[in-house]
């Protein structure tokens, strides 16, 4: 079984021919990089869409990844290029949204979204719906600093920051996250509370 | 103002605590503060709290058949070579080298264009600005670099369309 290796090992794995071992990479990775699709296109169709793509991508490139960086790392900039053509092409704009037309574009874009927070009241729902309302960059930066156990130092490095400035914008990140609970999840707030 | 821009370092100040990035002296304040400051302690509660929830919250999860729709699209497809193996570094040798001669051909030119004999009261911009190119940059020239640029352009187009036909062929 390939699920014991570390990823340096599977990608040797898979250069000298064992194709099969990239699924040991696909599985370990894919709600890693789900999360992070689906948080910047916003449309679970879309995001599993973009998702396959960024391994598929990998796979073909994978001969580029040196192991310089983390293997989380390196397809991290895919699943950034990935969402953005994938936006350009949906003429979506991702980067001068303010929060409350975030919030109308995902509204729109997953009708079941709010739908399904009368039945789900838990934390972890509340918490995803509030990060879904969120601007890409600040969803991504949350993601990247909770769920993709890399540092500060890190994340600066992947979205090409001074590691001050990525600490001052999840700061920020962070606050607006804790005001969306506040302003469109009060109830659940309080209930949780 | 001042009251917002105090909140919002309260804020900084309790996250870097949070994330364990503040220095030592600051953690002691900061623990000090959370005991005596009801502002703080309240703000600290909210902050963790938030933290809390991220923390525990879990990655989205695709369909279950994702790995299996992308182990069926890799299966056609191959590994690109490395971009290193195929990029060949002579090539970007050479043309770095290029630049720089024609950067070096240009100085040298300039310099030795420039009247010396005049002596400090003359600007060096004044001398720059007398330097005839003309005889280089003109027509003749810049038509010529030009017609070398277009048979480049079409000698990489061919060698293009080339590489797409047999790879083409090879497919079919």
């Amino acid at each position: 079984m390939s699920t014991g290796l570390n990823d340096n090992e599977l990608i040797s794995k898979v250069l000298s021919g064992d194709h099969q071992a990239y699924a040991g990479l696909v599985n370990r990775y894919q709600n890693y990089v789900f999360t992070l699709t689906l948080r910047m296109v916003k449309n679970r169709e879309d995001a599993e869409e973009v998702a396959q793509d960024v391994f598929i991508k990998a796979f073909k490139y994978l001969a580029d990844f040196r192991g310089a960086s983390k293997f989380s790392t390196w397809l991290y900039t895919i699943v950034n290029n990935t969402c953005i053509s994938f936006l350009r092409k949906k003429k979506l704009e991702i980067h001068s949204l303010d929060n409350e037309k975030v919030f109308e574009v995902a509204d729109s874009m997953d009708s079941g979204f709010r739908a399904n927070l009368v039945e789900q009241k838990s934390r972890q729902s509340m918490v995803h719906n509030a990060i879904g309302l969120m601007g890409p960059d600040d969803a991504e930066i949350i993601t990247l600093f909770y769920k993709s156990e890399q540092s500060l130092e890190e994340i600066a490095q992947i979205l090409g920051l001074e590691v001050n400035t990525a600490k001052v914008r999840l700061h920020r990140a962070r606050t607006r996250l804790k005001e969306k609970m506040e302003t469109h999840f009060a109830h659940e707030v309080k209930d949780l509370n | 103002m001042n009251c917002m821009n105090t909140q919002r370092n309260i804020e900084e100040r309790l996250w870097e605590f949070i994330d364990g990035h503040s220095s030592l002296e600051e953690k002691t304040v900061i623990e000090r503060l959370l005991q005596t400051d009801t502002e703080w302690k309240a703000k600290y509660s909210e902050l963790l709290e938030v933290n809390e929830m991220l923390q525990s919250s879990e990655l989205e999860a695709p369909s279950m058949r994702f790995t299996k729709n992308v182990m069926e699209e890799i299966a056609k497809m191959h590994i690109a070579p490395a971009t290193k193996s195929y990029i060949n570094k002579r090539i970007i040798w050479g043309i770095g080298l290029f630049f720089m001669t024609m950067l070096v051909a240009i100085l040298v030119y300039g310099f030795s264009q420039m009247d010396w004999s005049t002596g400090e009261s003359s600007a060096i911009t004044d001398k720059i600005s007398k330097i005839d190119y003309t005889k280089f940059f003109n027509n003749t020239w810049v038509n010529a670099f030009m017609m070398i640029n277009v048979l480049l352009g079409l000698v990489l187009l061919d060698n293009y369309f080339s590489n797409k036909r047999k790879q083409f062929r090879k497919e079919a």
